[in-house]
């Protein structure tokens, strides 16, 4: 089809699409004007039963901890899927040397960027693990503070040399990290099945609202989490970044 | 105004799908599908939203303030996860594409029309 047809056909699809969306939006509450149930439910009972000021984590990881259980291997997949499309293929090799990786600096990283970077990395990861920790107290929690996590290791790729990067996040303890991680929240979840009974029912003190250690599981759910996403992210960037810089297609190919 | 937030949904929602059909390189149209998802984010965000109501962290406003809709939020949250698992895999995708086929267009993708 040519791209005409196809931005004709668009148009005319588009239009009539435009139009149910519209219509279907439109029957929705006016905007403000809040006609559920269920936020003022938990907002009425989080503090009370949870312990938990952040209520957002407190739903993540508790009220709706089985369903955070699947979007957590949703991730781990995901990556899996990743490493998998972008594995060496037959006729693929490494760069003869490394040596091209090695000398590889980020196109245009200026003196500026590199000291930028290098300032930024003790931040991000400070920042992270601070997300990470007090994610039942103030927005935040494991799946931010773990992104924040792999923005680290990435700085350091910015700041100089993709080898260097590899030094301070090899892909074994990547890997390790998302694997630890994932395998850490579902244990998050057993736990509760034999020491509480239910799976992720909360088996650990509940503590006293606002304290660093409260909120019972969800402060170890979070940090699991983190780990995870942190984990993921860097195995995915690794290996986008092996594409540009170590591994080439062909013999003799681009 | 109250209709706001949802004509602005719906608009991403079409400039999105626009982006993707008219997209001549596989790069633009992932990140044209990541424009769609994001009206999905105005959409449960204004549903959750009560007029007056805080950010639903009572760390530090008292446990009776009126505040939105946590529920929602979290699935934003979700939303985004799986938007940059639906991204990453996509530009796995195309760097396998362009290895094969040695473009980005999507109209030099011979193994899909034949």
């Amino acid at each position: 089809m040519s791209r005409r047809a196809r931005l004709v056909m668009f148009g005319l699809a588009g239009a009539g699409f435009g139009v149910v969306l519209v219509l279907g939006l439109a029957g929705l509450p006016a905007f403000g004007d809040y006609k559920g149930v269920y936020g003022n439910v938990i907002n009425g009972i989080g503090v009370t039963e949870r312990r938990a000021t952040d209520l957002v984590t407190a739903l993540n990881f508790d009220f709706r901890a089985f369903d955070t259980l699947g979007e957590e291997f949703i991730l781990f997949t995901s990556v899996l899927g990743v490493v998998l499309i972008l594995r060496q293929m037959r006729g693929e090799q490494d760069r003869p040397s490394q040596r091209e990786a090695e000398e590889h600096s980020f196109a245009g990283a200026s003196a500026a960027l590199r000291a930028l970077s290098l300032v930024l990395i003790p931040m991000l990861l400070a920042l992270g693990v601070y997300v990470v920790v007090h994610g039942a107290l103030t927005p935040g929690g494991g799946f931010q503070g773990g992104v924040i996590l792999a923005a680290g290791p990435l700085a350091v790729f910015l700041a100089g040399r993709y080898l260097r990067m590899k030094t301070v996040a090899p892909t074994i303890v990547e890997e390790l990290g998302d694997a630890i991680g994932a395998a850490g929240y579902a244990l998050v979840g057993l736990g509760g099945l034999v020491f509480a009974g239910v799976f992720f029912k909360n088996f650990l003190p509940l503590g006293i609202p606002g304290h660093l250690l409260s909120a019972g599981q969800l402060p170890l759910a979070s940090i699991a989490v983190g780990l995870e996403v942190s984990g993921a992210f860097l195995v995915a960037f690794s290996e986008f970044l092996d594409q540009a810089l170590v591994v080439r297609s062909g013999p003799g190919g681009s | 105004m109250s209709f706001l937030p949802f004509a602005i949904a719906a608009w991403l929602f079409l400039v999105g799908l626009y982006g993707i059909v008219s997209a001549d390189n596989l790069i633009r149209a992932i990140l044209s599908l990541t424009v769609v998802q994001s009206a999905t984010y105005l959409v449960l965000l204004g549903v959750g939203y009560s007029q007056g109501g805080q950010a639903p962290i009572f760390a530090d406003i008292p446990q009776t303030s009126k505040a939105v809709d946590p529920v929602v939020q979290v699935l934003v949250l979700t939303d985004i996860v799986i938007e940059a698992t639906v991204t990453a895999l996509l530009l796995a995708l195309a760097v396998q594409a362009h290895k094969r086929f040695g473009s980005l267009n999507p109209e030099d993708l011979r193994a899909l029309q034949d």
